[in-house]
């Protein structure tokens, strides 16, 4: 069963340094960090010292709501380091990894076999729980909820994103017997989405057991949160889960081997990645691993573990998100262009509106910086956000009344739907220069702490 | 970048000139795009702004506005006989509506960035393209000072008591003109006002002015019309730059092929404008036929430049329809129904600005109503 869709609006953005589909090289584990912030509404509790001995899957933090979910050590090693911020809140737990490594073995006797429990026992204690994301809010999923129905989206349309029909082409085998158990958590199905224009050539079309959605369009198309307003619109009380791909291929392996494998293929990205390429790495990879691919001659780099939309800022000492297959580097765009926006043509800028020529090179890829390019204004125009929106509702509506803190008014338009990385390019495009995704994110913040 | 950090730079906050440091901001940044980078969300931004958004606008005008210059000669000339050539008509009109322009830009932006310092702000580039608007949109003998208390009541009333540029829901310029219009009846409006040196006795009415004819005989509206030409080109009195549909045109296509007007909004007055002439035509209330609606008085340049500011219209896309089709219909029912005036673009954009809001209000209930019964398949 396929259900084709074909998403008008959208846009691709035209950044350059896109990985060529080689892996370049397979970084070795040395200081691993577990970072809590990596997942929303997760309060951490500790569970170990500095000092303390881990193996791959061993629980490290605990959340305070609802103990069961875990997050575990993604590789074995000794903790050398818990990095505290401001109010002493927790930021990251540091592993240094030993030169064998071991992991944890959770056994598993078929996926067959094992009851919708038995999978959601052995998911929460070995910290691949995390993976599930609950919609609405995008918070990690309550293990005694039922979902609607559980979404994947096989791909990605984020800029430079990871191709998973490279990264994941191995990992076919993990993905069925992942999809098999996803089946027995929901009554609504597991949905799985492939992208319209590689459907025959993707390893993911062979995935069974699953409802097929094959979505095409420009970005936000991959996005599983267009994919979900597309196929069922999340109304309110319902909830329904997301999984990525590349959560879904290490609860497989998990499934399949009982050892908790978080190992992953990850994309070096953007204008400032010298050859760009994948490298075979590990969730907490810090960045210096992969100061070799970074060109620094141009000035202040920008290290984003993530897109260059939605990825998080982690600095040349950060490291890489638990959910990111991708490094983005970016120029920091501090010079300041002499009468930038009077320029008739500049064409070293892309834009997406005609008022500048970008339209005139389709093809041309741009070293994007991370320069505003204007002053933050109050809205003004009306019809450029919904133009890289495919989701019928009222992207400048639902975000006027995300900064009133209106919650009737965030309902009516739409809060249960979207996630700040689904107005991602409504952001990219706004000439007010509004930070549509925080504000987005305040109002689900706000939801959360009203409505629980 | 880090010049002295124990003492405060001189338009930094706690600088002795730090009061005026939305002025610095506003030159500083007119100049240089600023060295913000992003901090939240999305790492890399279009490159467009506002100023761009703004200048785009502002250019679309400058064929109205030349063209409205030479016609300000043209017309005087057509009555005194003094200026021969292209050029001479060119620049009488010139030193005429100049004034007009730096008394609408002085006021305006004077009351803006003094709006922008004590809010703490940045100094909003949408005057730009009102400012550029009120001198298109007066007669040429408008006397300065009542420009100036205009544009003040307008910038202060209308827009920055909302909130400023984005805010404001009634069109800036054309709240200067109603201002105007009720305030200074005798100078905005009748026979005398639009032809700079019109001898005593002559009427200069515009075209308008005979779409009924005030003895009651519907048949002799059109005689006295202009050719359909002369209507088009612009030869005609009028406000500075409302006359020639051409140079409306040239800007109506800068406009919407930057996509920064909508498309939907100017179709759908044509609609609406075309339909209620045609049918005042067929009922014997005029017997201008219904296209002449389009090329009369400030249609065209209200449809193209003041009823798709993308502020005060409606914002949503099944709105523009609404909002586009009403300001066409209304400002032919003004011509038609209303012998004591005129012109009815100005009251139809305005009215509709303020019902804009209420059209929107409709159309996203709706949408969430049928959004909430859409097909469950899971």
């Amino acid at each position: 069963m396929s259900n084709i869709i074909n998403l008008k609006r959208g846009l691709d953005i035209p950044i350059s340094g896109v990985a060529a589909q080689i892996t370049g090289k397979r970084i070795v584990p040395d200081i691993v960090a577990v970072k809590p912030t990596d997942f929303k509404g997760f309060a951490p509790r500790l569970l170990v010292r500095e000092g303390d001995k881990v193996l791959a899957g061993s629980p490290v933090l605990a959340d305070k709501q609802r103990p069961s979910i875990l997050v575990t050590s993604p590789v074995s090693g000794v903790v050398t380091e818990i990095v505290r911020g401001e109010k002493r809140k927790l930021l990251e737990v540091r592993i240094k990894a030993d030169k064998e490594q071991m992991a944890v073995d959770f056994g598993g006797k078929g996926v067959g076999s094992m009851t919708a429990e038995e999978i959601k026992d052995l998911l929460l204690k070995s910290g691949l729980w995390v993976a599930f994301i609950q919609r609405p809010y995008g918070i990690v999923a309550d293990p005694e909820a039922s979902p609607k129905a559980i979404f994947i989206s096989a791909f990605s349309t984020a800029p430079l994103a990871a191709d998973t029909d490279f990264t994941l082409k191995d990992d076919l085998a993990a993905i069925q017997t992942a999809v098999e158990a996803l089946a027995k958590l929901t009554k609504g199905g597991v949905h799985f989405s492939i992208r319209g224009e590689t459907s025959s050539s993707s390893p993911f079309h062979k995935v069974e057991n699953v409802i097929q959605h094959v979505i095409s369009g420009k970005h936000p198309a991959g996005n599983v949160g267009i994919q979900i307003a597309n196929i069922s619109p999340i109304k309110k009380g319902e909830t329904v889960w997301t999984v990525s791909l590349l959560m879904l291929a290490a609860i497989g392996r998990l499934l399949n081997t009982g050892k908790l494998d978080l190992s992953r293929k990850v994309a070096v990205t953007g204008p400032l990645a010298k050859d760009p390429c994948y490298v075979d790495a590990f969730p907490g990879m810090p960045m210096s691993a992969i100061a070799d691919k970074v060109d620094t001659e141009k000035g202040a780099v920008r290290y984003i573990s993530g897109d260059a939309l939605t990825g998080t800022n982690v600095g040349e000492n950060g490291s890489l998100g638990f959910f990111d297959d991708q490094v983005t580097l970016l120029h920091e765009g501090t010079e300041r262009e002499l009468l930038g926006w009077a320029k008739p043509f500049r064409t070293s800028q892309f834009s997406s509106s005609k008022a500048y020529f970008s339209w005139l090179f389709p093809r041309k890829k741009y070293a994007m910086d991370t320069n505003m390019h204007g002053g933050l204004r109050a809205f003004v125009v009306s019809d450029v956000y919904s133009k890289v929106l495919p989701v019928d509702i009222f992207p400048i509506y639902l975000i006027k009344a995300c900064l009133a803190g209106d919650i009737d008014k965030m309902e009516k338009f739409g809060i249960y739907e979207l996630l700040p990385e689904d107005l991602a390019l409504c952001e990219f495009v706004d000439p007010s220069k509004n930070d549509i995704q925080s504000i987005l994110q305040d109002g689900i913040n706000l939801m959360i702490k009203e409505m629980a | 970048m880090e010049e002295n950090t124990n003492k405060p730079g001189l338009f930094e906050k706690g600088g002795k000139l730090w009061f005026l440091h939305s002025t610095i901001d506003a030159f500083d940044t007119f100049l240089r795009v600023p060295a913000t980078v992003t901090s939240r969300g999305a790492h890399v931004r279009d490159a467009i702004d506002i100023k761009r958004v703004m200048i785009m606008v502002v250019i679309a005008l400058v064929p109205a506005a030349i063209f409205g210059m030479w016609n300000v000669g043209y017309q005087h000339d057509l009555f005194n006989g003094d200026l021969p050539g292209l050029f001479d008509k060119f620049w009488f009109g010139l030193l005429k509506v100049l004034p007009l322009f730096v008394v609408s830009y002085v006021v305006g932006l004077g009351i803006e960035f003094a709006s922008a310092q004590i809010k703490g702000e940045e100094v909003n580039e949408g005057y730009l393209v009102t400012g550029f608007l009120i001198p298109l949109i007066v007669p040429v003998d408008t006397p300065l000072w009542m420009v100036a208390v205009a544009v003040a009541f307008a910038v202060i009333f209308g827009k920055e008591v909302f909130g400023g540029t984005g805010m404001n829901f009634l069109n800036p310029a054309l709240l200067t003109r109603a201002f105007l219009f009720f305030s200074y009846p005798s100078k905005m409006s009748g026979d005398q006002v639009w032809i700079n040196g019109l001898p005593d006795g002559v009427s200069g009415a515009t075209p308008l002015t005979h779409m009924l004819d005030h003895s009651g005989d519907v048949a002799t509206g059109l005689e006295n019309m202009p050719s359909v030409s002369d209507l088009v080109i612009g030869t005609i009195p009028g406000s500075v730059g409302e006359t020639s549909i051409i140079a409306i045109a040239l800007g109506a296509i800068l406009l919407l092929w930057t996509g920064i007007a909508s498309w939907k909004i100017m179709l759908s007055s044509v609609i609406g404008a075309l339909l209620v002439g045609w049918l005042g035509n067929v009922f014997g209330v005029t017997n201008v036929p219904a296209y002449y609606q389009l090329l009369l008085g400030g249609f065209a340049f209200g449809t193209v430049f003041m009823a798709t500011d993308p502020v005060t219209s409606a914002q949503t896309e099944c709105g523009k329809w609404i909002y586009g089709f009403f300001i066409g219909a209304l400002c032919v029912v003004v011509r038609l129904f209303n012998p004591g005036y005129a012109e009815g673009m100005m009251l139809a954009i305005l009215l509709m600005n303020t019902f804009a809001p209420l059209i929107d209000y409709v159309v996203t209930s709706r949408a969430a109503s049928a959004r909430a019964k859409k097909g469950q398949i899971a």
